[in-house]
């Protein structure tokens, strides 16, 4: 085994071990502490993906940002779920197993039917500002980019207006 | 090899004919986790020099002479408070999340310490040079944030936790402006790079931005985000005049308040250091970092430019510290949505309008240099206008309010009539 | 690099994915959803971008479209907190099977 595999599999050990604590710990605080976690390894991920940009936004937005919301609104949303035991639906384990399975098994064997055209090319070293002109280029992907910024702006305002607490207002 | 040149290089050769008998792969390895024990011990050493250094300035600037008993000057007594904290009773409250608890200041300092691995100390000396170095501060430091959080709720106390919300909110704001004011040196270090035809260059890596201020310090090139980016990054250390999360005068000492030991002291260390950072930082990207006279041919001379330039602005933070009053809580938020942000975007559409008028690689550098400095004294001139049209707006309403009163005898009107006899008391 | 295969990471991030569902079908906090929700987006991102390595690295297709998950997440994440904590306001309970009132 090479040092890259080996890192895989400690990565992906991580990852499912915590995303499993995520879907079936008790204490809602510490189903996010082990989002973190899958988080950190998902960006981990992407370093031996060549994709050290997507690492440090993946950190930047998912545990700078995203994580610290959810803590945020388990904590506002506390007082009650302390004391309810159980987080999970008993009725509800055997259908969300049986789900999650069909689905596993059945995007495996998608996965190990396709032939993938792989390419051996490298990352070109330049991969990064490549990706900022053609975000930034009309030819390419600014129309993403631009829809995103606007999607962001409207989730902004949504969400504030959601939130905000007419009575006292 | 030669040591002055390239010290880094010489001491690795040397290390690496010492332990020739070590397998390649491994000898790398060894080598690299020397030099981050190095680079993180350096880092955690340098606290107990800048916290005396804190004290005795802050008490210079109170009329007070500060700790002076411990070692020369007392330059120990940094040293004996840590072998204090050390034999104190380490609690862990009843009900805390004890790997959460534990966990919290381990990760404070984490956040500070990592961040020292991209800092280019000279002009080869760098612990990495990732090509997206400005993207990593960012990433890293949202771990302090998180550290906090956790610090916060472990305790199991509710002002513990109301504490970690203030310092949160506080963190996540003004998150944004610094964000956003790095993006300044960002786009100034890539054109300027593009004029000179330089193709191996990555903007965002804080060495590249390093090398793009030879000729000029971005201090003088855009010293609106150098200031959004040295206020909203000292908001990020919460220290005074934001240090809103330990008012203790006001509130309990916030989220760290169960803390005992050298877990608190953790949490001091990485305050303290955090402050350094941010000047290290200030340097790096505003102060031209290892520049100066014949720093490339002596990287230690490089060194010694880039440190003093650290303690200068370091020195202005610490100065602040002691010279102003603590903010309000809604003034500080208000700042940094109404004010800071808006201002941080200005800077930027700013900065890409004059690049692209006044394109340095068609009128050089210099006057390229000179138009963003002018168009940054207008953005500045205008700002201060309408943050000061805004406050006489805002007194006068305060004003009208308190015109609209009624008098009540010993009121508002005649507290402060000049009428009084003087001498009454 | 080419030392681990790009079915690895297709497991891993099916693995992820079912996970996820798995969460978001069983969880009685939405909160907890939500999380859940994170998961399966953090699979899908994982997907796009080992495709991006493995089919088209000179490209950056694959990147932008990491970058447009995140975003998208973000913003989802920012939108569906803030409806808790309305629903939260009004009924005190996160538990998504008491928030019925349409039922009526």
């Amino acid at each position: 085994m090479t040092f890259p595999q080996l890192i895989f599999w400690v990565t992906a050990a991580v990852i499912l071990a915590s995303a499993l604590q995520v879907v079936t710990t008790r204490n809602i605080v510490h189903a996010a502490l082990w989002l973190i976690v899958t988080f950190f390894g998902v960006a981990v991920l992407f370093v031996l993906l060549d994709a050290g940009f997507l690492a440090a936004v993946q950190v930047v937005v998912y545990i700078g940002a995203i994580a610290i919301l959810i803590i945020f609104a388990v904590m506002l949303t506390r007082r009650v779920m302390q004391d309810t035991g159980s987080q999970t639906n008993r009725h509800l384990i055997a259908p969300a197993v049986l789900i999650g399975g069909v689905l596993f098994v059945a995007l495996l064997f998608v996965f190990s039917r396709t032939r993938w055209p792989l390419s051996s090319a490298a990352v070109p070293p330049d991969s990064l500002q490549i990706l900022g002109l053609e975000l930034t280029s009309p030819d390419f992907y600014m129309t993403a980019l631009v829809t995103v910024g606007v999607l962001l702006a409207a989730a902004m305002v949504g969400s504030i207006a959601i939130a905000r607490d007419e009575e006292k207002d | 090899m030669d040591f002055f040149s390239d010290p880094i290089a010489f001491i690795a050769n040397l290390l690496r004919t010492w332990l020739a008998f070590i397998p390649e792969p491994w000898l790398s390895l060894l080598l690299m986790t020397f030099g981050v024990v190095v680079v993180g011990s350096a880092a955690l050493v340098l606290p107990l020099f800048t916290i005396w250094l804190e004290r005795r300035v802050i008490a210079r600037m109170q009329d007070r002479i500060g700790p002076n008993r411990v070692g020369y000057q007392g330059l120990l007594q940094t040293i004996a408070d840590a072998i204090k904290l050390m034999t104190k009773e380490d609690i862990t409250p009843l009900g805390a999340d004890k790997v959460v608890y534990n966990l919290a200041p381990i990760l404070v300092v984490i956040s500070v310490i990592t961040m020292w691995a991209v800092l280019p100390f000279a002009v080869n000396i760098y612990g990495a040079d990732l090509n997206i170095g400005v993207l990593y501060i960012v990433a890293v430091g949202s771990l302090g944030t998180l550290a906090i959080m956790l610090g916060g709720w472990a305790s199991n106390n509710k002002y513990a936790l109301l504490g970690a919300f203030r310092t949160v909110a506080q963190l996540v704001c003004y998150e944004v402006p610094m964000i956003l004011s790095m993006v300044v040196p960002v786009l100034i270090a890539s054109s300027w790079a593009l004029a000179q035809g330089q193709t191996d260059f990555n903007p965002m890596s804080l060495k590249d931005i390093v090398v793009a201020q030879q000729s000029v310090p971005f201090l003088l090139v855009a010293p609106v985000a150098a200031l959004i980016f040295f206020i909203s990054s000292v908001a990020e250390t919460g220290r005074a005049p934001f240090d809103l999360l330990e008012a203790e005068s006001e509130i309990v000492a916030g989220f760290n308040i169960e803390y005992s030991g050298m877990k608190f002291g953790m949490f001091m260390v990485a305050e303290f250091l955090h402050a350094f950072t941010v000047g290290a930082l200030v340097a790096t990207l505003f102060l031209g970092g290892w520049h100066g006279p014949w720093a490339t041919q002596y990287p230690l001379l490089g060194m010694v430019y880039f440190l003093a330039k650290s303690f200068a602005a370091y020195f202005l933070i610490v100065l602040m510290r002691a010279a102003l009053p603590r903010i309000r809580i809604d003034h500080l938020f208000e700042i940094n949505w109404k004010f800071l942000v808006p201002l941080a975007v200005a800077a930027i559409v700013v900065t890409m309008v004059v690049n692209k008028l006044v394109d340095p690689a068609v009128v050089g550098l210099g006057w390229n240099a000179l138009a963003l400095f002018a168009s940054n004294l207008v953005v500045a001139w205008v700002a201060f206008n309408w943050a000061s049209a805004q406050a006489r707006w805002l007194r006068r309403q305060e004003e009208a309010k308190l015109q609209a009163l009624p008098d009540l005898p010993g009121g508002h009107d005649e507290a402060h009539s000049p009428a009084q006899p003087a001498g009454a008391h | 690099m080419t030392d681990i295969p790009l079915d690895w990471y297709l497991w891993l991030s099916a693995a992820l994915f079912c996970i996820g569902v798995y969460g978001v079908l069983a969880r009685k906090n939405a909160v907890a959803i939500l999380m859940g929700v994170e998961l399966m987006l953090n699979a899908v991102i994982v997907n796009l971008v080992a495709f991006w390595r493995y089919l088209t690295p000179t490209g950056s297709a694959g990147m932008v479209w990491a970058l447009v998950v995140l975003a998208v997440a973000a913003a989802e994440a920012a939108v569906g907190l803030a409806l808790i904590i309305s629903i939260y306001r009004r009924r005190q309970s996160v538990v998504a099977e008491e928030v019925n009132m349409m039922k009526f």
